[in-house]
């Protein structure tokens, strides 16, 4: 049974007790204990279920690469799934969850699934289920999802708080191990910008437990040593419970720091995302030990070679009593050494190579321990618990030569270097023979602008598994990194590293090596996804030969640890199915993040009242307290309507809009785009920008205009006011002023260069207030400053001047066929004149409309809105606002794609007004018409939809517009718009213009 | 001009790093030749410094004048002085194709106060905001979060940064937040 041992453990603090709960039993760690080490000081060695058959799973591995030990953590708004607990810090009042099984982690009903795992072989989803059709969806899915995944979702919403942080350093250097400091220590010397950051708490990766003689003295000297000096250095930067998490082009590197998991707090964000440039990235890595495929390698107790050690060093926890080591290289000895030095049994160290001859194995029989060679594990005893091993030859098919009782089994298939960070950008990696892994090609990095590498690796990230070349190496790799940066690297003595030789290790991919079906079908490569040894033979077997084909055949590595155990055993297996050497065969892709990150951290400050800016126009606070509806409009939020006590919505519109034609209305108009446009040449350039003339129009006169791209498609619209010979105000739709302004500057800046013409985006300088209605003048004589009459401002025309003592200029234009003026004053002033016009307006029952009144009284007049009657497919001319399209001009943008033949055909489809049989009837927004018949697919055929419609309050029936193909002679027909199961609206095909035809009512 | 209403009246929030609305001020935009003598001039004439270096603000005693773009500057003046100097900037150059446009009432203005005021910058925009790059007259037009903004800080400690009118409020609000205590990295 694991549990903590009376002494050692470099990293806890063994004065400092905490609480904590697993499945709501309260256990006790310490200050300093990962989840994961706290649970086997506590003697829990069961700790969850795998995904697809419901076996029980134990801890694996001590740090980010744990494929098992998977929680679910916290409560409420901090809850959270799927969290490693090999990577979290316990504190107190921690609790977590096991996941995936029903009803409990000890008694799993499920694990039925194990018994018949015959029924879920790889790709069991595509080729089992298949008949009858209705089964999958209505049976066996819900089953296969109610039975597989990890973790639940949360309920609540995230109680805490994120955000971003960008930073820019000379070198980012990723890891806090032997390598990365003494890399950061080379680099930070020269006196470049560093950023040193380690994913866990603490300092010294594999050094920290694995001891050696740096300049003659214990290498714990040299750490303390080093990290002081770092943090003397003003230059370098150092942090911990920060990973590395991504690299990206142009030398872009994400950090996910940690700031508070380790002990919750309100105050400061949970996580931050790290956003870093650096000149160079430094990866020091280090690397992961691969486990053995052998039956039963996923038991509870199995576990890689260097966690048991690492809990014994590191926590003080003995994973177990009695320990067997199965290996494959003489690293894995330093697990049986540490752990008879800490008093703990070790029956044997099962070692598959021939012979094994080295320093450390010399050390292990010097101490007394049982060495076997040439040995394997048959198959290791146990269910939710490891009970023994039987060993066998590793030659042979697995005959039983002798049982083993024991607890643990620490298990070595060698080292991978972690190249994930390397090969996010492109990377290489090469295959290295004698250790049987791949590693970071030097000469083919991932490359910047420049077209120079822009990621180094260090130490045993670069493949250099002896601890004293891994120094040579990262050392080198510190002062590169300086040199590429800019910086002249100091050339100081390396420190000089003394540790065991290891001799050769020897591939192992499959236990025994002639295993037959019954131990492959055991034998697990993905403990997360549930993917064996027979798995991947299958996979080859039907012809899945791709390394990325058989990857998501099999599902092996797609969990949620990405494979960082599974793929070099997958690929090497597959490798073996197909013959074919295992570079030939490759990797897949390493993408980014390295290690899953929260989603709040993506979304960093964004939420609540931040997730999205919301414009607000100078009028805003006002509305807000005269019952506005809000209405987005872009970025925007506008009144949609003001709704008095008792009035339903639709109520409140209807008076608006009478109110208007009746009397006079007030509209918040501010968010009309305004752009300013002006140079020698700014008559000339707006030729080209609108379809229509603008060169021709009078100083203090407007026009309305349209914008097309060069395909022909209106986008914008809006009056155009000449304020002088050359300088124009340029009115776009309220969504449309950036993209505007940003149209206008990229064909002066990238085309146009020629012309001397600068604008400005002047929307938000202005309020904009439009008076409206018959009254509309006596108000604005009574707020008194300028003469208003019809001769002096008459229509589409506007003057310079004072209104109620605040600086004003009128523009006599309407979109709602009412006499109207809509009035610019300074933003600041915006609420202020706001005022004086309802009070100026009270004698004329003067009230405020929202957006929906305007887009009634719009439609009713047969204004067309972008967005409702354009949607990017359609041209001027199908609104019939071919007059508004110049035949005279040489060219503008838009005008060569118009005389194509398909936007000139003549059966296009174009703007009509309909009427609908019943007045009462409102046609449904974006209903089609059909005409009968049904095309291939078995659908009505279609000639078009509903573009706008509304119930006129003003003429009493309803009203809508419609693009229709052929439209305009169809002028009398009856249409049919089937809008329900079997209900059908049949309108009548009119002119879209509804009410006051001869525009006599603006124009008084 | 009592009726100029800014868009948060001052309001201030205290937090590792003081967050305050600062209130109307004059801005004026100007476009044209930036190595013309008459621009040299209208500058001069208006807030009495030259011009500024890329990327660069100068300040003088009537107010102070940023670098935009190749063909663009930002004077700083006082809120009631704007029209004055438009008009005025506007003879100076009448000979010379420019633009020049009084915007003050187009933006809402913070300042940041307190040692940490680059880092909470540093949490919204793409920029190096370190000492030994951002220092004393560095002006940046980037991005805050989501929102287009520009920011500089005169003496190398306090930042002022300016926004469109319309997301003050929005703005506001997000620097409050990533100026809240305990929430600095103490990294710059």
């Amino acid at each position: 049974m694991s549990t903590r041992l009376v002494s050692g453990g470099s990293v806890i603090d063994r004065e400092t007790s905490v609480s904590f709960t697993f499945n709501g039993k309260t256990f006790n760690g310490h200050k300093g204990d990962t989840l994961a080490s706290a649970l086997l000081a506590n003697g829990q060695t069961l700790v969850g279920r795998s995904f697809k058959y419901h076996r029980p799973r134990g801890i694996m591995a001590s740090g980010a690469e744990e494929p098992n030990a998977l929680v679910n953590l916290g409560q409420g708004g901090r809850f959270e799934p799927n969290q490693r607990t090999t990577t979290t810090e316990v504190f107190d009042g921690l609790t977590a969850t096991s996941q995936n099984h029903w009803p409990s982690l000890e008694f799993d009903i499920g694990a039925i699934n194990n018994k018949v795992p015959r029924l879920l072989p790889a790709g069991f989803y595509y080729k089992t289920f298949m008949k009858p059709q209705w089964a999958w969806k209505h049976l066996f899915e819900p089953i296969i999802r109610q039975s597989a995944g990890l973790g639940n979702a949360p309920k609540e919403a995230d109680s805490d708080r994120y955000e971003y942080f960008y930073a820019y350093v000379d070198v980012l250097i990723v890891g806090g191990g032997m390598a990365g400091l003494v890399a950061a220590l080379e680099a930070g010397k020269s006196g470049a910008k560093v950023l040193l950051i380690e994913q866990t708490a603490n300092f010294g990766g594999r050094l920290a437990v694995d001891d050696v003689l740096i300049n003659g003295k214990p290498s714990d000297g040299w750490l303390q040593q080093t990290i002081a000096e770092l943090d003397a250095m003003d230059n370098v930067t150092i942090r911990t419970r920060m990973m590395g998490s991504g690299v990206f082009d142009h030398s872009y590197a994400m950090g996910y720091e940690r700031i508070n998991d380790h002990a919750p707090d309100n105050t400061a964000p949970r996580h931050r995302l790290w956003r870093i440039r650096a000149k160079r990235i430094v990866t020091a890595t280090g690397a992961l030990e691969r486990p053995i495929a052998f039956a039963g390698n996923d038991i509870p107790g199995v576990m890689l070679a260097s966690a048991v050690r690492d809990y014994v060093s590191m926590f003080g926890v003995s994973a177990g009593d009695r320990t067997v080591v199965i290996t494959n290289n003489d690293d894995a000895y330093r697990t049986a050494i540490t752990l008879k030095k800490a008093g703990l049994d070790v029956p044997a160290i099962l070692d598959a190579r021939p012979e094994a001859n080295g320093p450390l194995p010399t050390e292990a029989r010097n101490l007394g321990i049982r060495v076997e060679t040439g040995k394997a594990i048959a198959s290791v005893k146990g269910y939710k618990c490891v009970n023994g091993v039987e060993v066998c030859d590793q030659a042979g098919e697995g005959t039983i030569l002798e049982t083993i009782p024991c607890d643990v089994v620490a298990m070595s298939g060698g080292w991978s270097p972690v190249v994930h960070l390397w090969s996010h950008c492109g990377g290489k990696l090469n295959w290295d023979e004698p250790n049987a892994m791949f590693s970071p090609d030097p000469s083919r990095p991932p490359l910047g602008a420049d077209g120079t590498g822009f990621v180094l690796t260090a130490g045993t990230a670069s493949g250099e598994l002896q601890t004293a070349a891994a120094m040579r190496n990262a050392s080198f790799a510190g002062r590169q990194a300086a040199t590429e940066a800019g910086f002249m690297a100091i050339d100081d003595a390396t420190p000089v590293v003394i540790a065991n030789d290891e001799e050769p290790m020897l591939p192992i991919w499959v236990m025994p090596h002639g295993a037959p079906y019954k131990l492959r079908s055991e034998s697990w490569l993905d403990f997360q996804n549930d993917v064996k040894v027979s798995d991947v033979r299958l996979a080859a077997q039907e012809g899945f030969e791709s390394v990325e084909h058989t990857k998501r055949y099999t599902t092996l590595g797609m969990a949620t640890d990405q494979g960082k155990l599974s793929n070099i055993n997958g690929l090497a297996i597959l490798a073996d199915s197909l013959n074919a050497p295992i570079p030939q065969v490759g990797t897949t892709t390493f993408r980014p993040p390295y290690t899953p990150i929260s989603l709040g951290s993506m979304a960093g400050e964004a939420r609540g009242n931040l997730f999205k800016p919301t414009r607000k126009s100078p009028i805003d606070s006002w509305q807000a307290k005269h019952n506005a509806i809000w209405e987005p409009v872009s970025d925007w939020r506008r009144p949609y309507t003001y709704r008095s006590d008792g009035e339903s919505t639709e109520q409140a519109v209807t008076r608006e809009i009478n109110n208007t034609r009746n009397g006079v209305s007030i509209l918040d108009a501010s968010t009309l785009g305004k752009i300013l446009v002006k140079g020698p040449h700014a008559a000339k350039f707006l030729d080209l920008i609108y379809t229509n003339m603008m060169s021709s129009l009078k100083v203090g006169k407007c026009r309305y205009g349209l914008m097309c791209n060069e395909n022909g498609f209106l986008f914008d619209d809006g009056v155009v006011a000449r304020l002088g010979e050359d300088e124009f105000l340029c009115h776009t739709t309220s969504g449309g002023s950036d993209a505007v302004h940003g149209w206008m500057e990229e064909w002066l800046q990238t085309e146009w260069w020629d012309l001397q013409v600068y604008t400005a985006n002047v929307t938000e300088q202005f309020a904009q207030i439009a008076i409206v209605g018959p009254n509309a003048r006596k108000v604005l004589e009574k707020l008194g400053g300028m003469n208003v009459s019809s001769e002096a401002l008459p229509f589409m025309s506007f003057i310079d001047g004072g209104l109620a003592g605040i600086q004003a200029r009128p523009f006599r234009i309407s979109f709602s066929g009412e006499l109207s003026y809509e009035i610019a004053v300074p933003a600041a002033q915006g609420q202020a004149f706001w005022d004086k016009v309802m009070e100026a307006g009270e004698e004329f029952g003067m009230m405020p409309y929202g957006t929906e009144a305007l887009h009634v009284m719009r439609a009713e007049k047969g204004f067309i809105m972008i967005g409702d009657e354009t949607d990017g497919t359609v041209i001027p001319q199908d609104l019939k606002l071919g007059w508004a399209v110049s035949k005279k001009k040489e060219d503008f943008i838009g005008k060569r794609a118009q005389e194509r033949s398909h936007l000139q055909r003549e059966d296009r489809k174009q703007l009509v007004g309909l009427l609908t049989e019943n007045p009462h009837d409102v046609l449904p927004d974006g209903a089609h018409a059909v005409e009968g018949g049904k095309n291939r697919y078995g659908q009505e055929n279609m000639i078009g939809h509903v573009t706008s419609t509304y119930f006129s309050p003003t003429l009493g029936h309803s009203i809508a517009m419609a693009l229709i193909k052929g439209g305009s002679k169809r002028m009398g027909e009856v249409l049919t718009f089937p809008v329900g199961k079997d209900r059908v609206i049949k309108a009548t095909v009119v002119d879209p213009v509804f009410y006051d035809k001869e525009g006599a009512r603006q124009n008084v | 001009m009592s009726n100029a209403v800014s868009i948060l009246n001052g309001a201030t929030f205290e937090g590792a790093v003081t967050v305050t609305e600062a209130g109307l001020r004059g801005m004026i935009t100007l476009r044209g030749d930036l190595d013309s003598e008459a621009m040299k001039k209208a500058v001069k004439a208006s807030v009495g410094v030259a011009l500024p270096k890329q990327r660069k603000i100068k300040s003088g005693k009537r107010g102070a004048v940023a670098w935009m773009s190749p063909d663009e500057l930002l004077l700083l003046v006082d809120y009631d002085q704007a029209d004055m100097l438009v008009a005025k900037m506007k003879s100076i150059l009448a000979e010379e194709h420019h633009l020049v446009f009084n915007v003050s009432d187009a933006r809402a203005m913070f300042t940041l106060s307190g040692a940490g005021a680059r880092e909470v910058l540093a949490k919204g925009a793409p920029v190096d905001l370190s000492r030994s790059v951002f220092g004393k007259g560095a002006i940046r037009r980037s991005r805050i979060g989501q929102i287009a903004a520009a920011f500089w800080t005169l003496d190398g400690e306090e930042f002022e940064v300016v926004c469109f009118r319309s997301v003050g409020a929005f703005m506001y609000d997000w620097l409050s937040i990533a100026a809240a205590k305990g929430s600095l990295p103490e990294y710059l």
